[in-house]
């Protein structure tokens, strides 16, 4: 299936839940927070949210800034 | 009830502060730097970005691994948002990262000059407020929109000295007074300040705190420029609070005038 992440297209073989996927991003679930079709996803669902086909992600973390 | 010197705290929505410095933490040389520099200053409450995770490389170091959002507050803004909508989705999502409501609202109305867009900025404390945020709004030095928004709730009112990144200082230190002695919730200058005399002069005004990013991070020497902040803040208040002579015409002699030889 395919889904958009910040922006870019991406193919993903199964649905996993946004915890998995940030892991197999590489990305610590704790630092970022991740909007799904303009829905927050609460932290607290990471793990049972699952990504779906059509999905537009953002993966957003604080950076520095005035 | 006058604070005294001693028990002076920066209080804003319910939580209270030492220091009444607010800097960002954009524009260093790199993480080290913006640690120590806010480390010198003296600043309790931080202001960062909401930006993309870069996906090419996740693994590259983070804001968070060198200023830990315990010992700081960070403070979430909206930088680069021109319109309502995307100020109050970048912050829900700011909120859903950090856990916390406390942010910095900022809606730019023009890329040159990174003037505020008012109308939209009132629109998205409006929102954001009902959404159960602790709106600190960034705005233009008009008296009239600052009322506006302290009116829709927001807990601290924060105008500019001059566009940000500019350096030039308080450019109308009169709406500024106005905007102070109207104002029933803290109010901060935010953005405009070049050096220290600039945020002194802010205190002097009777301002709550100053918030600054680029007058640290762009000085020859960010570290020295941090801790001359910090202390040009504390002397800004403590002269307010000392309360200035008053101005006179002609001179009046320091020396006894009687006893002379």
């Amino acid at each position: 299936m395919q889904v958009t992440v910040n922006g870019e297209s991406r193919a993903l073989t199964s649905a996993l839940t946004i915890e998995d996927f940030l892991r197999n991003l590489g990305v610590d679930p704790r630092k970022v927070a991740v909007e799904r079709n303009l829905e927050i996803v609460p932290k607290s669902t990471f793990g049972t949210v699952r990504i779906e086909d059509g999905d537009r992600l953002e993966i957003v973390h604080f950076i520095g800034g005035g | 009830m006058e604070p005294t010197k001693e028990g002076d705290f920066f209080e804003v929505a319910g939580r209270r502060f030492k220091s009444r410095l607010l800097v960002g933490t954009g524009k260093y040389k790199d993480f080290e730097e913006t640690a120590q520099a806010i480390a010198v200053s003296g600043a309790e409450i931080v202001t960062v970005a909401v930006r993309r995770v870069n996906l090419s490389d996740p693994s590259q170091p983070m804001l968070m691994d060198f200023v830990d959002p315990k010992k700081y507050t960070y403070l979430p803004n909206t930088a680069g948002c021109y319109t309502a909508d995307d100020a109050v989705r970048t912050l829900r999502l700011a909120r859903e990262a950090g856990g916390w409501n406390l942010v910095k609202l900022e809606v730019l109305g023009d890329q040159k000059t990174l003037y505020p867009d008012v109308v939209e900025t009132l629109k998205a404390a409006e929102s954001l407020i009902k959404d159960g945020f602790d709106v600190m709004v960034y705005t233009s030095d008009d008296p009239m929109i600052a009322k506006a928004l302290e009116d829709i709730g927001c807990c601290a009112i924060m105008p500019l000295a001059a566009p940000i990144g500019s350096g030039l200082g308080i450019q109308n230190p009169v709406n500024i007074r106005l905007i102070i002695e109207q104002s029933n919730v803290p109010v901060l200058v935010d953005a405009g300040v070049g050096t220290a005399s600039d945020a002194a002069i802010a205190m002097e005004l009777g301002c709550d705190g100053v918030l600054m990013n680029t007058a640290i991070a762009a000085a020859k020497d960010p570290i020295a420029m941090a801790r001359a902040m910090g202390l040009a803040v504390e002397a800004g208040r403590l002269a307010y609070l000392a309360g200035r002579m008053p101005r006179k015409m002609y001179a009046d002699p320091s020396s006894p005038v009687g006893g002379l030889i």
